[in-house]
């Protein structure tokens, strides 16, 4: 039974629309909402996590960061946000925080390089962290120690993942290369081979791709994966998204999603709990949320948004989806029709 | 057509004869400078002459992620800066191996060459000049290689190294053939610098002294600039399968491989370390690719990762080996990247404020020549463009460049004569 079987919550993408918008001053890079739905957090180019309420629209700005902030994630009771930087650091904050100056309850000098990507254990206990020092780390959540380390990347770590129920955590780097480690035991990692969605190329001498974003299917036995291929032009942005399958036993590729036609990369893809996976796109194409199930052969909707769109989350409702954008407007849209005010008279 | 050198000028005729003469005396010499380690015989090299190796960082690499970082600001970017061998100057933590070296280098912060094209900036830096319709102009290598006598030496005078598959190029101009470049791929000696199977060396001995006394006896009656180029291009061919070993870096330690990196650059670099070595007068390498208007921050993390190794090896051998005071290092693009961050990640061209490092002969060590202002959109002071840095370039290796070379039998300014060399940056 999914989760709107349950609630009976009804949604519709093909009528996904912008509900609000709000504005900061900076680019925005990525968001997530908390997980009791409160609030959306971006961050930005001027290395600022912000916090909007969602009811409001009322802003708060954390700074201690001195570089951009790649990731967010947050405890498992909602009351501590974490942040990643490009500054090696792992900061955390107060998520209601109410300082005119919000200060980090906690900095962990964690890398040396940039922290791609963060995410929470299924029990709260660990987060694990990944970058560009190739080494996956995983922290203990309430003492901010360390626990373990696991190495065997030979490149860029972008996004890391844990399975929901197995204790296994996956960690996806530039070349497309995918490392599933055994968080308990120190059996050798399995390998998932992404390599469509690296491009080596030799007139640019350029590589280009990596794992952008992950995500399990519901009854965990195949994992998604997303970036970009078709990059016949690394340095001006002439890319497609992709989008890869793998079969979690057998470790290969079952199915392949090409946006084709959209000059963008997917940055981050999720699994509805109704079953459709769903991805940001942004490049020069513009901004776009496309929306595939798993069972047919491709997206069977694309929602333009106004402006290149970098990251995103899904509210815990089921209906709302906050978008980073580069013209530095958070938008929250809406998996639903919209909503005709009556006119009066 | 014949060229004017049909006039006979005492000037080509003494320069031909040195030429010649050089072919049969320099042999020995170069081969005889082997690793080059010993400081006595590097003194000796540095009063003969002056080397420049260029760092040509195609397609325009950011001066934000590099030599003039703005943390903190709207244009920053993710990169902080952090701190160098020279107190107060502060380059991007993309370079930690070479800001341990900053006091063997200089940085000009100010440059505006009003040039926001490829082409036409790379013309512009390699020149000296703005391209025009009326007249094309020598690239730097050519007038380095003619200024510095490199037509005395046995080997090439300007040599690319890079990965195209080799050959001669067209960039000497009105200099002629002798000093136009010649690309070397990938560390691999010349193509067809061998001798060909099946020939003894007498027979070759014996072939290339028959050709000699033919282009001689032609060249009594006859002799142009064309066959001139064809008699030199031969010798130097001559020269080249004499001396193939100097392009062979498998001879270096697997110690310097390490060092310098064992991708492109980092190879590339160990062979200008070793061309230098040898005497070649001007060597340039090429990284690419810059052209970054889509991922600036991943792929400078890429590429300026594998340059920091590669030219901070370089700099420091040349100091070790005594021969940084002979030696002009420059690393230079045909711009830099704007400022502003555009929607992909991307810096695009931008030729309105941005900055070079050099170092070693003749320059002032450790110096900051100009500023821009605080998020980099503009030169604060001491504005300067490719003219004033082509003349400074000459300058600190000591070429007049307020001189003119003698071009059948018109005078041309080796540099632009409405420009001066940045004089504060000379030591």
């Amino acid at each position: 039974m999914t989760f709107f079987e349950t609630t009976e919550v009804t949604v519709d993408p093909t009528a996904t629309h912008v509900d609000k918008t709000w504005k900061y001053t900076s680019p925005l890079i990525t968001c997530r909402f908390d997980p009791a739905g409160k609030y959306v957090f971006a961050t930005a180019q001027d290395n600022a996590l912000i916090r909007w309420t969602l009811a409001d629209g009322a802003m708060k700005v954390y700074k201690g960061h001195d570089s951009w902030i790649r990731d967010i994630e947050f405890s498992q009771d909602g009351k501590t946000v974490v942040s990643s930087g490009c500054d090696d650091r792992l900061f955390f904050w107060d998520v209601e925080e109410a300082a005119e100056e919000p200060k980090p309850t906690r900095e962990i000098h964690a890398h040396k390089g940039w922290i791609r990507s963060i995410q929470l254990s299924p029990d709260g206990t660990l987060l694990a962290s990944g970058g560009n020092d190739r080494i996956v780390k995983i922290w203990n959540m309430a003492d901010g120690k360390l626990v373990k380390e696991l190495v065997g990347h030979e490149i860029d770590i972008y996004s890391v993942m844990w399975h929901p129920k197995d204790g296994t955590l996956f960690s996806g780097d530039l070349t497309g290369k995918i490392y599933r480690w055994d968080t308990v035991s120190d059996k050798p990692a399995l390998i998932y081979d992404g390599k469509d969605l690296y491009t080596a190329n030799t007139g640019q001498k350029a590589g280009y791709g990596g794992i952008r974003g992950m995500a399990l299917s519901e009854d965990n036995k195949t994992l998604y994966a997303c970036g970009l291929h078709k990059a016949t032009n690394p340095f001006g942005a002439v890319q497609e998204p992709l989008i890869l399958a793998f079969d979690l036993e057998s470790k290969k590729v079952v199915k392949k999603w090409e946006v084709a036609g959209l000059k963008a990369i997917a940055w981050e893809i999720k699994l509805h709990p109704q079953g459709f996976l769903f991805c940001v796109c942004g490049g020069g194409a513009g901004g776009y949320l496309t929306f595939i199930k798993p069972d047919e052969d491709k997206d069977y909707h694309r929602a333009k948004l106004p402006n290149v769109s970098r990251g995103m989350d899904l509210h815990p409702d089921g209906v709302q989806i906050c978008v980073a954008h580069y013209d530095k407007q958070l938008r929250i849209c809406r998996l639903q029709a919209k909503v005709e005010e009556k006119k009066e008279g | 057509m014949k060229s004017n050198y049909a006039c006979k000028s005492n000037e080509h005729e003494i320069a031909r004869r040195g030429f010649l003469g050089t072919m049969l005396g320099t042999a020995g010499v170069v081969g005889g400078l082997g690793a080059f380690t010993n400081r006595s015989i590097a003194t000796e090299l540095e009063r003969k002459q002056k080397r420049v190796v260029v760092f040509n960082m195609a397609g325009g690499i950011s001066q934000l992620e590099t030599w003039d970082p703005k943390p903190g600001t709207d244009t920053g970017g993710p990169f902080r800066a952090i701190p160098t061998s020279v107190p107060g100057v502060h380059i991007s933590e993309l370079l930690p191996k070479t800001a341990k070296l900053m006091h063997h280098l200089a940085l000009v912060r100010s440059i505006n060459i009003k040039e926001n094209d490829h082409g036409k900036g790379r013309y512009a830096m390699w020149t000296g000049r703005r391209q025009t319709p009326a007249q094309d102009f020598p690239q730097i290598g050519a007038v380095m290689a003619k200024s510095l006598g490199a037509d005395k030496n046995a080997l090439p005078g300007h040599i690319q190294v890079s990965s195209s598959t080799g050959g001669r190029s067209n960039d000497s101009a009105y200099l002629g053939p002798a000093f136009a470049s010649i690309s070397i791929a990938s560390g691999k000696p010349p193509a067809n610098s061998a001798r060909p199977e099946g020939m003894t060396e007498k027979q070759d001995i014996l072939r290339n002294e028959f050709r000699r006394s033919a282009d001689n006896r032609f060249s009594l009656r006859r002799r142009s600039a064309q066959t001139d180029a064809y008699a030199q291009s031969y010798e130097q061919a001559q020269q080249l399968m004499a001396n193939r070993d100097v392009f062979d870096i498998t001879k270096e330690s697997p110690k310097d491989h390490e060092r310098y990196g064992k991708h492109e650059l980092g190879q590339h670099s160990l062979l200008a370390r070793r061309l230098l070595e040898k005497g070649v007068t001007f060597v340039q390498v090429t990284h690419s690719n810059y052209d970054t208007h889509n991922e600036n921050f991943n792929f400078h993390l890429e590429q300026v990762g594998e340059f920091d190794k590669a030219y901070s090896a370089l700099v420091e051998d040349l100091a070790v080996r005594g021969m940084l005071d002979s030696t002009l290092i420059i690393v230079m693009s045909e711009f830099g990247r704007t400022p502003r961050i555009n929607q992909y990640y991307g810096r695009d061209h931008w030729g309105t404020a941005w900055s070079i490092c050099l170092g070693g002969a003749g320059i002032q060590r450790g110096a900051v020549i100009g500023s821009t202002n605080d998020n980099g959109t503009a030169v604060k002071d001491r504005e300067v463009d490719h003219g004033h840095l082509f003349h400074t370039y000459l300058q600190a290796v000591g070429v007049d460049s307020l001189g003119s070379f003698s071009i059948g039998g018109q005078d041309i300014p080796v540099a632009d004569p409405s420009h001066a060399p940045i004089e504060e940056l000379l030591a």
